[in-house]
């Protein structure tokens, strides 16, 4: 099992510094936004109780393009929380909300706010990540070209909530 | 403002110190190019504080690099519009080529480093596939225009949907039109990221431009939302895509 090192920095020129996670994956990570794809076919851990559907309607103003096609993405429509995973930084814990088969928002219920260098990097982060999950939904990519970020423990919690869905 | 930086590498025992450096090698950057920092050596030499020639060697390297490209793309790539020096243009894929150096040092042969959408990828993801890249689609944030399968090569996006209208033509101070995102694909990060910054300033006829610089391809979206690539690219394009919207092609 190769070590992966995912780290992220958020740079002032370049912007200031930040870093995510530097360390061994389990075995079914693979890289933050190639994860996505895996959607169509849930896992058996979709029965796990840490992944818990709430049940709420997707909100109303978010509905997705009309070219969206539920059956096209395997995804069902509602609002799907993530088990919350550690990194370095501390805990993060997504909930996706998904409305015309697409992806429509990403949340962070919980992110690293403990330390002022943890909640610096998460005020930071959370908004890329969000962004990065919008994007890259639509195609198997290791990498965007426009701008990218990729959390292990995003990904892995966003997995975990999309195996729901 | 913030670029967000992404090493990805997949080797085994990789050093730790080896990605400590890298750490380091970014802060750096910052400190010496930010034009954000009062502080910077940048800001210190756009303020007659500091002359070029008593300048750090990275910085008169990156200012050399700077005015090499200036002069290759006739004015279009030019940090010293109105008055003032920002190399960002440059430096950023300047300092992820230095990254990636370093990381090879370490060992590393299978990695990407990614600083807001200007790459380095070595290597490969997994032992049987390549890098699958894609470019975002400039006018929807959660699609992509087209995706590329690379390896061991450098690729850098230019467009105005990322940073608002940041790029403006240095001659004519305001934003070009024709293009909506410019990426240009080749050995050298640091030069892909300058020629991206041109050649979208050029406008439609800058892919043309860029096929003409050896090594160096170009993948546009016009204005008029088609998709346009040089014929090197050809080999990395993946068609199977359901954000493939590519219809055209230079010659």
């Amino acid at each position: 099992m190769p070590i992966r090192a995912a780290v992220t920095i958020a740079a002032t020129v370049l912007g200031l510094v930040l870093l995510v996670s530097f360390r061994t994956p389990p075995p079914s990570s693979v890289a933050g936004v190639a994860l996505l794809p895996a959607r169509s076919t849930p896992s058996p851990s979709s029965t796990s109780p840490a992944v818990t559907p709430s049940g709420a309607p997707p909100s109303g103003g978010r509905t997705p393009a009309a070219t969206a096609s539920p059956s096209a993405t395997g995804l069902k429509d509602g609002s799907f929380t993530g088990k919350d995973f550690p990194n370095f930084y501390g805990d993060v814990q997504v909930q996706v909300i998904v409305s015309g088969g697409r992806i429509t928002d990403v949340k962070a219920l919980q992110y690293p706010t403990d330390r002022p260098q943890s909640a610096y990097i998460s005020s930071v982060a959370i908004p890329y990540l969000h962004d990065e999950v919008l994007k890259a939904q639509s195609a198997q990519i290791d990498i965007i070209s426009g701008a990218t970020f990729t959390s292990d423990s995003y990904a892995q919690s966003l997995q975990s909530a999309l195996a729901r869905a | 403002m913030g670029t967000v930086i992404t090493i990805d590498v997949r080797d085994e025992d990789l050093p730790e110190p080896a990605m400590d450096a890298v750490f380091a090698w970014f802060h750096d950057v910052d400190a010496t190019f930010s034009t954000f920092r009062t502080d910077s050596e940048i800001s210190r030499l756009a303020r007659g504080e500091l002359r070029e020639h008593r300048c750090s060697p990275d910085m008169r390297e990156v200012l050399a690099l700077c005015e090499e490209v200036r002069r290759r793309s006739d004015g279009s790539f030019d940090i010293r519009r109105g008055g003032g020096i920002d190399p960002l243009g440059l430096v950023k894929g300047w300092s992820v080529e230095r990254a990636s150096a370093m990381l090879e040092t370490a060992g590393a042969r299978n990695f990407f480093i990614n600083a807001g959408g200007d790459i380095v990828v070595r290597g490969r993801p997994e032992p049987d596939r390549m890098w699958r890249l894609g470019i975002r689609h400039p006018e929807e944030a959660d699609r992509v225009a087209a995706v590329l399968a690379v390896r061991d090569v450098a690729i850098a996006t230019s467009g105005t949907y990322e940073r608002g209208e940041h790029i403006v033509d240095p001659r004519t101070a305001s934003p070009p039109s024709g293009l909506l995102s410019m990426t240009v694909v080749g050995p050298s990060l640091t030069y892909a990221d300058a020629y991206s910054t041109a050649a979208f300033v050029m406008g439609e006829r800058g892919a043309a431009w860029v096929a003409g610089i050896d090594g160096y391809d170009a993948l546009a979206i016009t204005s008029r939302r088609r998709t346009v690539w040089t014929p090197g690219l050809e080999e990395m394009m993946v068609r199977d895509q359901p954000g493939f919207r590519g219809d055209d092609r230079t010659r």
